[in-house]
């Protein structure tokens, strides 16, 4: 399958094309060669899975191919850098979820985008984003994977800043990347610790479930934890970086002052889902040598998915609104990684996680592109400037309906499947833990139902000129999407990705799916009766808990944290007095040095006095004394 | 005669045509053949030392010449390259053909400010090709004087002040630095034996005992660890980059800081293998704390160059932290470190220059949304900044992860704890360039007068962007230079392992 290849490297040329071309070309022609391109690579992407999955199992476990890999940089006989191509069950699907959605982002940019200043820019830094998600997920070891992690990392600071003269997108593109590099430190840390122990970056190593790769880092303890604890415990910090992970999450809303074609792809479908990816490649040595951090994984997930369900519910602003659920969605991602076990059907949570990452990628996506067409149609992020759309967005109040329907989890609607999955890998994992995550599915109904009812229905706000439905281009990614999620729950998944590649056949759990369904419903049911028209309970509910619903709004004081430790600590009680110490104590003692001397050199400079009488006065004295020295000691 | 004698030759030459000239054209000629020359040079002996490793010349140093230059002390003008030093070489060819068409234009006396330029170049690249002790040092001083002028005469700001700084403090260095030679010398041999100033028999010969290297070694280190900004030797940098004209900025914290880097691992820690074992701690302590005091500094200043003087402190600090982890791996990263920050700084330099030369201010509060006016030195910023905050495709990515690497095969916990402090700058120097681009390229515009800024012309463009590939080049395709560097290591672990 060397032809994978292409479908990397044609988005880097276009990035390079398009990018030192510039303005030289028109914007419809850039826009043009990067959707053709794009449409190329979802086509070979397509290619690639379907062989992939075509190919027979050996020994019923499906084959990890890597067709392509050279050696990039060697730091040590073991330790080396490869760059290279890994076809195994989940890089291809990830192949075919990217390219999708990517390529819908694409198409709909044509029109979203249209008529921008910087439409070119925008083009190339989108083939640079889809180039390098790319590189991440078919990565073939660990430090490749950190390589296309940061330019990911980096294609998002570009893009989140790309309307570079308003300062809350500057502001809000730097936090993304600091926050994410100060993840991707532990990551660099955890793959530092990793592969010194175990000698190798590969993940098919790593991964082969061989137990003397780990003999080395056994007995090593650091703080009372294994080092190995340590190491996978670093590296999955990084992944909460990407994935949003509370209390790393404080990026992702603010990311959404990005354009929002973007926040579809990067920060809903593709690249916030990269942490998950990351523990999914390595659930082998997550699950057989350091358990502990897959129960604080799992933990971790329902924290997140928790909180941000919650502050969910209060936001105003509709990107934020989806903000939060995908942060809310990516910890039931994570909660199921956490539950999984390895083998059979212990490996439910693997497979659902992996299931409900791809049904979430279109939905999601879905929903980002439709609240693209609504602001696009009102010039506004606010729900107050909405309200009773349906009537002139029909399409996309459709498509917005399905992915909804979806995302609370109604059959037979994709999310339905999935989550069902995870409800029931997490109640056979601990029923604590089950109900919770079913109260968080419950108030995700809960959420995206009265956003929903804000935007479509209610009371119409007044609109300076009669909000229209967007062009085909961008009507044409929702329709596609909108099919892909109704007909995804379908998909045998467990056929093609399970937790050690053997075909896992999927059994409803009727009791979780009905129980999850009833409650679903009933969320519904409430923010149909709150939201569907103007009601003052919402209101008085706010009213008669105002310290919460403050605390909820203001997203429980996260963002002030992260001013405080950035502009208080670092900036002001740390920069600031290191270079005053810099300039006052270092620089001046070596001035003062200076000074002394050359203040001694004014008090001697008398001696030379240039007096010949006064030389022949000193040479004579001196002599004498030097001789009743020596006399005096001989 | 010898190809790398042609170093030193291109650059006088150069100098004497100079001398010639009457008019700014004749003077732009010159320069720029004599820069494309030495680029040719750099390149062609990269490539012939390739060829002649791939021939399967083992030799330690290639194309060795020896010249006896003063007999009564046994001095020698001797040169010779390995893969650490012809990498060297490279770095600096580019720097100073960058520099020179960064410096196409001058507001006065231009011929006297490329001859003392040219002047300065003869010492950087006879300091890389020697390995004669004396003459390395002789050359090491004839790079440094021109320093003083070229500050004090076309810098800016408080130039007297910088330029005497800058001087007396890299003068105090080699004052050390003699006498740690003059040390190694007098027992570079055994008993009867004569005595040598040549690097490669030193390394052999030497007899000090470990009781003498304990003092000659911290000498030795600190005397070039002044010019690699070592802390707390460092404050020199900052005053002296920001008064600097923009390719003395560029040349000084291109080239001339990796004199130092050179220096400590040429001699500190090559002839001196005992010492440096034992000894290395306390260096190890002093450039941690550079690496993260330099990075914080960094981001509190307002004056572009004092950010990247600091920056610099940072990233030379990890220069010499890698040389003193004592293993392969570091080590390779050290040499790359010096040249991707080499290639960066300079380019950032350039940079500051052409947008200084714009606005007439450096101070980033007084500047603001001039991505929108001068694209393209925008963007070559934002480059740079990648290069520095360690964006993979870049260099710096290629050389921190080889420190980083290199430092963690180091497994007491002493070592540990500095490598983890020395990783966490990466989050630090992303705080202070995002800060610096945001302020500087992003929002609006602060000074009306600033929406009349023209872009980039032609000399400048074609300096920035020779920059920009050598650093893409090597973040591309890092192995080959990776395995120059490593397999030129080889004798320096070898006195390691004694």
């Amino acid at each position: 399958m060397e032809y994978t290849v292409l479908i990397f490297i044609l988005p880097l040329l276009t990035f390079l094309a398009l990018g030192l071309l510039g303005t030289k070309l028109k914007p419809n022609v850039s826009g043009s060669i990067g959707t053709t391109v794009l449409g190329i690579c979802a086509l070979l992407a397509y290619i690639t899975a379907a062989n992939y999955f075509s190919m027979p199992r050996v020994d019923g476990v499906r084959e990890t191919i890597i067709p392509l890999h050279f050696e990039w940089l060697r730091f040590t006989e073991n330790l080396k850098i490869e760059l290279g191509i890994l076809l195994d069950p989940i890089s291809v699907m990830m192949l075919v979820v990217i390219t999708t959605v990517s390529l819908m982002v694409h198409i709909y940019s044509l029109g979203y985008m249209h008529g921008e200043r910087g439409f070119q820019r925008y083009y190339a830094f989108l083939s640079l984003f889809t180039f390098s998600m790319l590189g991440l997920v078919v990565a073939t070891n660990i430090f490749q994977m950190y390589i296309f992690w940061e330019l990911v990392g980096v294609s998002s600071y570009l893009l989140i800043g790309f309307y570079y003269t308003k300062p809350e997108a500057v502001a809000a593109s730097k936090k993304a990347f600091i926050v994410t590099r100060f993840a991707d430190l532990g990551f660099l840390l955890g793959i530092l610790l990793l592969s010194y122990y175990t000698k190798t970056f590969s993940f098919e190593l790593l991964t082969s479930g061989d137990s003397t790769l780990f003999s080395q880092a056994a007995g090593t303890t650091f703080m009372g934890c294994s080092v190995m604890s340590w190491a996978m415990a670093l590296i999955f910090m990084g992944g909460a970086g990407k994935s949003a992970m509370f209390p790393l999450h404080i990026w992702l809303p603010d990311a959404m002052e990005g354009p929002t074609p973007v926040s579809a792809l990067i920060h809903a479908a593709t690249m916030v889902v990269a942490g998950v990816y990351l523990v999914a490649r390595l659930f082998p040595v997550y699950y057989l040598e350091t358990p502990e951090v897959l129960v604080l994984i799992a933990v971790v997930g329902a924290v997140t998915s928790l909180y941000a369900a919650i502050v969910a519910c209060v936001q105003t602003d509709i990107k934020r609104v989806l903000a939060f659920s995908t942060i809310s969605q990516i910890g039931f991602m994570m909660v199921a990684l956490g539950v999984s076990g390895l083998e059979g059907h212990e490996g439910l949570g693997y497979m659902a996680s992996m299931f409900h990452l791809f049904t979430h990628a279109m939905f999601k996506a879905l929903l980002f592109l439709g609240a693209g067409a609504i602001i696009h149609a009102v010039h506004s992020n606010e729900m107050s400037h909405m309200g009773g759309l349906r009537k002139y967005l029909p399409v996309t109040h459709i498509t917005f309906l399905v992915a909804c329907l979806a995302i609370s989890g109604i059959p037979p609607f994709s999310g339905f499947f999935s989550k069902d999955e995870i409800l029931a890998a997490t109640f056979a994992f601990s029923p604590v833990l089950g109900i919770t995550m079913s109260f968080i599915a419950a108030l995700t109904a809960f959420y995206m139902f009265r956003l929903y009812y804000n935007i479509f229905w209610g009371e119409e706000s007044s609109h300076e000129h009669t909000p229209h439905e967007a062009p085909k281009s961008m009507t044409l990614p929702l329709v596609f999407l909108a099919v892909v999620t109704v007909f995804a729950g379908f998909i045998p998944f467990g056929h093609f990705v399970s937790s050690n590649g053997e075909a896992y056949t999927i059994h409803l759990n009727w009791t979780v799916a009905i129980s999850s369904v009833i409650v679903a419903v009933i969320a519904i049911a409430a923010a149909t009766a709150l939201y569907k028209k103007k009601s003052p309970v919402p209101d008085r509910m706010a009213a008669a808990l105002p310290k919460l619903h403050h605390a909820a709004y203001r997203r429980f004081y996260m963002d002030e944290l992260y001013l405080f430790i950035t502009k208080r600590i670092i900036f002001n009680h740390i920069s600031r007095p290191i270079a005053w110490f810099d300039r006052h104590i270092i620089d001046g003692s070596l001035n003062g040095l200076a000074n002394v001397t050359q203040r001694v050199a004014y008090a001697i400079r008398g001696i030379q006095s240039g007096q010949v009488q006064q030389y022949v006065y000193v040479i004579l004295l001196s002599t004498v004394v030097i001789a009743a020295l020596v006399l005096w000691f001989l | 005669m010898n190809i790398l004698s042609l170093f030193v030759l291109i650059p006088v030459l150069t100098l004497g045509g100079l001398l010639l000239c009457g008019n700014t054209r004749q003077i732009r000629s010159v320069v720029a053949t004599g820069a494309s020359l030495l680029l040719a040079l750099a390149i062609g002996v990269v490539i012939a030392f390739l060829n002649e490793r791939a021939a399967g010349n083992t030799a330690e140093m290639l194309f060795r010449s020896d010249v006896m230059w003063y007999k009564p002390l046994n001095i020698h003008y001797s040169v010779g390259v390995d893969g650490i030093s012809v990498a060297m070489l490279l770095l600096s060819a580019v720097i100073v053909f960058t520099g020179t068409f960064a410096s196409w234009k001058m507001p006065f006396q231009q011929k006297e400010y490329f001859m003392w330029f040219y002047l300065l170049s003869v010492g950087v690249f006879g300091f890389f090709i020697s390995i004669d002790l004396f003459t390395m040092f002789m050359f090491y001083e004839v790079a440094l004087i021109p320093m003083y002028l070229l500050i004090g005469v076309w810098g800016s700001g408080k130039k007297e002040y910088s330029a005497m700084k800058l001087t007396l403090m890299l003068m105090g260095g080699s004052a050390l630095l003699l006498v740690s030679i003059l040390g190694i010398y007098f027992h570079s041999a055994g008993e009867g034996a004569p005595l040598s100033m040549n690097i490669l028999e030193i390394a052999q010969n030497s007899s000090m005992p470990v009781e003498l290297q304990r003092w000659f070694f911290p000498l030795t280190f600190i005397g070039f660890g002044v010019l690699g900004a070592l802390f707390p030797f460092h404050t020199w940098s900052p005053d002296g980059h920001a008064s600097a004209p923009t390719a003395v900025s560029m040349l000084h914290a291109g080239v001339l800081m990796k004199l130092g880097g050179y220096g400590c691992f040429r001699v500190a820690i090559f002839l001196m293998p005992e010492a440096a074992k034992e000894l290395s701690w306390i260096f190890i302590i002093l450039t941690g704390i550079s690496v993260v005091y330099g990075a914080y500094s960094a981001i509190v200043q307002t004056d572009l160059k004092y950010i990247n003087a600091y920056s610099s402190v940072s990233h030379c600090g990890l220069v010499l932290f890698a040389i003193l982890m004592l293993n392969q791996t570091a080590m390779t990263g050290a040499v790359l470190q010096m040249l991707s920050h080499g290639l960066m700084t300079a380019l950032f330099f350039a940079l500051i220059g052409m947008i200084y030369g714009r606005t007439h201010t450096r101070d980033i509060r007084e500047m603001g949304g001039l991505m929108k006016v001068i694209p393209f030195l925008g963007t070559c910023y934002v480059i740079a900044g990648l290069a520095s905050l360690g964006l993979p495709g870049l260099s710096g990515f290629v050389a921190e992860m080889s420190v980083f690497v290199g430092a963690f095969q180091e497994t007491d916990t002493f070592h540990r704890v500095f490598t983890i402090i020395a990783c966490t700058s990466i989050v630090i120097t992303a705080v202070y360039i995002l800060r610096v681009v945001g302020k500087l390229l992003y929002g609006g515009i602060v000074n009306e007068h600033h929406l009349e800024l023209t872009d980039a012309v032609w000399y400048e463009r074609f300096s920035v962007i020779v920059l920009i590939i050598a650093i893409a080049g090597i973040g591309l395709a890092p192995l080959w230079l990776s395995n120059l560097i490593q397999n030129s290591l080889i004798p320096v672990l070898n006195q390691l392992n004694f």
